[in-house]
C-alpha cells in the first residue's frame, strides 16, 4: 500500500482535520483516568489492581470497579524522570537490584505515601492477576501482604510446546476453556463480595460489545502501518494507543478514541505523512520499551531514517486486542473464556514462542529488520530474545539487532554502547539494501 | 571403604557427574529405552515410569559445566540454572534424552521451552500446573493436563500406560518419598548423625538414577546412618530456605554444615513435594493431581492462598525446632529474590534470627559466606549461652 499523497509534498498540518487527535485525546483520557483513581481513593471506593496482559476488565467494569494498572503507573514515573526515587526506596526495603524494576517502583510508591506524579495512587481493595507473567503473581502477593486485600489469580494455560495446536480445534482447548470459565465465575463471586453488588450479565454484555468494537479499531490502527511511509511509530504513538486500550477497555470513550486515532492515521496515509520526513528503514520492535530515555532511544533509530512500523509490545501490552476479539454476546462467560485463551495464545504465549509470529509481521508489514530490546527487569519478554534473533537470521534471513537496557532503571542505560551497536546494525542493513539493488 | 561410603559415592557420581553415568548404565541395560528430562521444580515422574521411560531431573550444570553456547541464546540477566540446563542440551551431554518438560514456575523457565523447541530435536513440552490451586476446577484441569502429558509420553514409547502400571509406579514413588521423609526426620531429630552434604547427596541422586535402585540404596543408607555413633555437638539449628530450584554448590552446604545443623530445608523440594502417600485406588492420574494440590509442600513458584509462604516457613522452623533461618536465593531468580523480602519481614516480626544470602550454582569462592555464617552462628551461640 502506498499513501496517496506520497508525492513528496505533504499538505500543511492545518489542512488536516484530525491532526493531533491521538495526542490530545490520549492525554485527556489518561488524565481523566488518574482523576478517577485518585477520587476513588479519596472516597474509599474499591479499586482493583490489574495488569496489562489480561486485566479481565470485562468483569471488573461490569461491576464498575476502577482499575489501577501499576505497570502503567511505573512507566509514567520514568517518563517524568522520577522512577529512581521510588526504585531506590524499594531497594532500601530489601528488594534486590536484580528483580523487575516495575515491581520496585510500585513498592516505592506504596512505602512513600502513594504520591505519583499524575495523582494519588489508590490502595487496592482487590487484585486480579493472571499468570501471563509469573512476576504478576509475586507482585500481587506483595499487596496481599501489605493491605490484606483479596487476590484472584486467573490461571490461563498457554502454549504447551512442540506440536501444540493453537485455536479452538487444539486438543486441550475445551478443557482449558472449562477451567478458565470456572475461574471467571469464581472471580464474579469475589467481585460481588467486594462491591456488595449483584452481578448483571447484561452489563457484562455491554462491556464486551465495547471491547469487540475497540479490538476491531485497534487492529485497523496497527494495519495502517503497512502503508509506506508508515503513518506512526509503533513505539512512541503506539504507547498512547496501548495506554488507552488498557485504561478504557470496554468503555465507550476507549472505542471513540480508537476511532479518532484511526481516522487521524488514515488522513496521514492519504497525505503521505509519517513520523519522520524520510522513511528509509522499516523495523519491527520486539521487547518492551526503555522509558528512562524514551525519546533518545527512538532518536537513535530515527537518525538513520528508521521507523518502528510494528511492535510485539502492541500485542501483549495491548491486552491481546490485536488478535481480533469477537465476543459472542449470546453466551458471554463462555465466550469470554474462549477469547481470553485465544488472544493470550498470540500475546503472552507468543512472547516465548515468537519466531513464527515475527516472520509473519516481517512479511506483512514489509519490515527490513528486527530490533530485539531485552530489558533486565523483564524475563517474561526478554529471556529468549537472543535465540529468536539467531533463529530468524539463520532460517528466514531476517537481520536482527539485540540490545539491552531497562524499562525504568536508569542505571542500566549505556548510551554510547547502545549507539555503537545501533549504528553498526544500520550500516549492515544499508549494505544489504545496496547489494539487493545490484 | 564402608558400605555407607560406597552408597554415598555411588549417589555422588550419579548426581554430580555431568556425563550422567547412572543414566547411561540404564540405557545400556535397556537398549532403545527412552529418557525424559524435566526441569525444576516438580514433575509426576510416576507417569513416565509407568510407560517404561526413565525420568530424570534437570537442575542445571552446577560447577561441572561451563556455559559457553547457551549465552548466545539466553539473555545474561537470567539465572544460571536456565542457562546451564540449556548448555547441557547444546553441548550434547543429554543427547540420550528424547523429551524435555518444563513448567510455568517463573518467566525464565517458561520462556526456555521456546528456546528448547528451536534447538533441541526431541519433544519439548510445558506442563501447566495450576496457579489457581484453590479453584474448584483446578483438580479436574490438572488431571486433564496429566492425561495430555501421558499421551505425549505414550507417543514417545509407543506403549500405552495402563492404570495398573501407574498404580505400581505410584507405590514405588510413595515408598521413595517415605524414605526421604525418614531421612529428613533424622535431620530434624538427630542432625549429628548425617551431614547436610550427605543428606543432600542421598536425596539428589533420586533425580538421576532409576528410582528402584535409589530406593534400595536409600533404605540401606538409612539403616547404616541409624547405626552411627556420632555425638551431638554444640551447634545452632537452622532451616535453609531458597533451594527449591537452582541448587547451591555442595561446597556451600559444606561450609554451612561446619557451623550449624541444617535441620530442615527446601532443597530439591520437588522430590518431596507430595507430603503424604498418593492413594492407589481409583483413577491414578486424578490421585496424582489431587495430591499435588492437596497434600503438598510450598515454594515461591506456586500460588496457593492456603499456604502463604512466610507462614509455611515459620511452620517449618517451628516443626523442626530450629532457632534461626538462612534465607537464600539464587542470583537473578525473580521469585526467590521477591520471596526473600516477605520471608525476612515475617522472621523479623516473629523475632527469629536469620541470615540473608545469594548464591549461584557455579560459585567457587566461599570465604565471604563462611565468614558471614560463622559470625551469624557465633552471635547466636553467644546470645543463647
Ligand atoms: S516481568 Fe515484565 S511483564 Fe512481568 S511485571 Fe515485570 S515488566 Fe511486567
Ligand atoms: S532459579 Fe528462579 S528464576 Fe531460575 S528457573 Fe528457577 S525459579 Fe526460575
Amino acid at each position: 500500500m502506498t499513501g496517496k499523497g506520497a508525492s513528496g509534498i505533504a499538505p500543511a498540518s492545518s489542512e488536516l482535520k484530525h491532526a493531533g487527535a491521538t495526542r490530545r485525546e490520549g492525554r485527556r483520557l489518561i488524565d481523566q483516568w488518574w482523576q478517577e483513581l485518585s477520587a476513588a481513593d479519596a472516597e474509599a471506593r474499591p479499586v482493583a489492581n490489574v495488569f496489562v496482559m489480561g486485566s479481565i476488565a470485562e468483569v471488573l467494569r461490569a461491576f464498575d470497579i476502577p482499575m489501577s494498572f501499576p505497570e502503567i503507573a511505573a512507566l509514567q514515573t520514568a517518563i517524568r524522570g522520577k522512577s529512581m526515587d521510588y526504585l531506590l526506596a524499594a531497594e532500601d526495603q530489601g528488594y534486590s537490584p536484580d528483580i523487575c524494576a516495575y515491581v520496585k517502583v510500585d513498592v516505592g510508591l506504596h512505602v512513600t505515601g502513594r504520591e505519583h506524579p499524575h495523582g494519588r495512587l489508590p490502595k487496592p481493595s482487590l487484585v486480579v492477576s493472571t499468570n501471563m507473567c509469573n512476576t504478576y503473581i509475586k507482585w500481587s502477593e506483595i499487596w496481599e501482604r501489605m493491605y490484606g486485600c483479596p487476590l484472584f489469580v486467573l490461571d490461563i494455560p498457554g502454549w504447551r510446546g512442540t506440536g501444540f495446536e493453537y485455536g479452538v480445534n487444539g486438543g486441550s482447548f475445551r478443557s482449558d476453556c472449562a477451567y478458565v470459565q470456572g475461574q471467571l465465575r469464581e472471580l464474579i463471586v469475589m467481585c460481588e463480595q467486594v462491591t456488595g453488588r449483584a452481578f448483571d450479565v447484561d452489563r457484562l454484555r455491554e462491556v464486551m460489545g465495547e471491547v469487540n468494537r475497540m479490538s476491531e479499531m485497534y487492529r485497523e490502527i496497527l494495519a495502517e502501518n503497512k502503508n509506506r511511509p508508515a503513518p506512526f511509530n509503533s513505539l512512541t504513538e503506539g504507547v498512547v494507543h496501548m495506554g488507552v486500550a488498557n485504561a478504557y477497555r470496554g468503555h465507550p470513550e476507549g472505542s471513540r478514541f480508537m476511532e479518532a486515532a484511526r481516522d487521524e492515521l488514515r488522513e496521514r496515509v492519504h497525505a503521505g505523512i509519517g513520523p519522520i520526513p524520510d522513511e528509509r528503514f522499516r523495523l519491527l520492535f520486539v521487547g518492551p520499551a526503555c522509558y528512562t530515555n524514551f525519546r533518545r532511544f527512538v532518536e537513535m533509530f530515527e537518525e538513520w531514517g528508521a521507523v518502528f512500523v510494528a511492535a510485539e509490545y502492541a500485542s501483549y501490552g495491548g491486552g491481546g486486542l490485536d488478535r481480533g476479539i469477537h465476543y459472542d454476546l449470546a453466551r458471554p462467560i463462555e465466550s469470554l473464556a474462549e477469547q481470553i485463551l485465544l488472544s493470550s495464545q498470540t500475546s503472552f504465549s507468543g512472547i516465548f514462542h515468537s519466531h513464527q509470529w515475527q516472520t509473519g509481521v516481517v512479511r506483512d508489514w514489509s519490515v527490513d529488520g528486527i530490533c530485539f530490546h531485552g530489558v533486565k527487569s523483564c524475563r517474561t519478554t526478554s529471556t529468549g530474545l537472543p535465540d529468536a534473533r539467531e533463529w530468524l537470521m539463520r532460517n528466514e534471513n531476517i537481520p536482527g539487532l539485540f540490545i539491552q537496557s531497562d524499562l525504568v532503571d536508569a542505571r542500566l542505560w549505556a548510551e554510547a554502547q547502545l549507539k555503537n551497536r545501533i549504528d553498526a546494525f544500520f550500516e549492515s542493513l544499508q549494505g544489504r539494501k545496496a547489494s539487493a539493488r545490484r | 571403604m564402608s558400605e555407607l561410603a560406597d552408597i554415598l559415592e555411588r549417589c555422588t557420581s550419579a548426581a554430580e557427574d555431568p556425563s550422567f553415568p547412572a543414566v547411561r548404565e540404564w540405557l545400556d541395560a535397556h537398549p532403545g529405552g527412552k529418557v525424559l528430562g524435566h526441569f525444576q521444580v516438580y514433575f509426576p515422574e510416576e507417569i513416565a515410569h509407568a510407560a517404561g521411560m526413565l525420568p530424570i531431573k534437570l537442575m542445571g550444570g552446577g560447577t561441572g559445566v561451563q556455559i559457553r553456547r547457551a549465552d548466545a541464546h539466553i539473555a545474561a540477566f537470567v539465572c544460571s540454572i536456565v542457562r546451564s540446563t540449556l548448555e547441557l542440551a547444546l553441548s550434547g551431554r543429554i543427547d540420550f534424552m528424547s523429551m524435555f518438560v518444563t513448567h510455568p514456575i517463573c518467566d525464565a523457565a517458561r520462556h526456555s521451552c521456546g528456546v528448547w523447541a528451536r534447538n533441541f530435536a526431541g519433544d519439548c513440552q510445558i506442563l501447566y500446573f495450576p496457579h489457581n490451586a484453590t479453584s474448584t476446577h483446578a483438580a479436574e484441569y490438572l488431571t486433564g493436563e496429566y492425561r495430555r502429558i501421558a499421551g505425549a509420553i505414550e507417543a514417545q514409547t509407543g506403549r500405552s500406560i495402563a492404570d495398573e502400571a501407574l498404580r505400581e509406579s505410584i507405590e514405588l514413588f510413595n515408598e521413595s518419598r517415605r524414605l526421604l521423609r525418614d531421612l529428613y526426620a533424622i535431620k530434624r531429630e538427630r542432625p549429628w548423625l548425617v551431614t547436610a552434604v550427605e543428606a543432600y547427596t542421598l536425596t539428589r541422586a533420586a533425580g538421576f538414577m532409576p528410582r528402584e535402585e535409589h530406593t534400595t540404596l536409600l533404605r540401606r543408607a538409612l539403616a547404616l546412618i541409624e547405626e552411627r555413633e556420632a555425638k551431638r555437638q554444640d551447634r545452632i539449628r537452622v532451616v535453609f530456605e531458597g533451594g527449591f530450584c537452582e541448587q547451591p554448590p555442595l561446597d556451600l552446604l559444606a561450609v554451612l554444615q561446619d557451623v550449624c545443623y541444617i535441620v530442615d530445608d527446601d532443597l530439591l523440594i520437588g522430590l518431596r513435594w507430595l507430603t503424604e502417600d498418593v492413594p492407589t485406588s481409583g483413577d491414578p492420574l486424578e490421585n496424582l493431581a489431587r495430591s499435588y494440590l492437596g497434600t503438598s509442600s510450598y515454594s515461591p513458584v506456586q500460588r496457593d492462598p492456603r499456604k502463604p509462604k512466610e507462614h509455611m516457613l515459620l511452620r517449618r522452623i517451628r516443626e523442626s525446632g530450629a532457632e534461626a533461618a538462612i534465607v537464600a536465593s539464587a542470583k537473578m531468580c525473580e521469585p526467590g529474590l521477591e520471596e526473600q523480602v516477605g520471608y525476612a519481614q515475617a522472621l523479623d516480626e516473629a523475632g527469629i534470627p536469620h541470615l540473608i544470602m545469594e548464591f549461584e550454582e557455579k560459585m567457587v569462592v566461599f570465604e565471604q559466606v563462611r565468614m558471614e555464617a560463622e559470625t551469624f552462628a557465633e552471635s547466636l551461640l553467644f546470645e543463647f549461652a
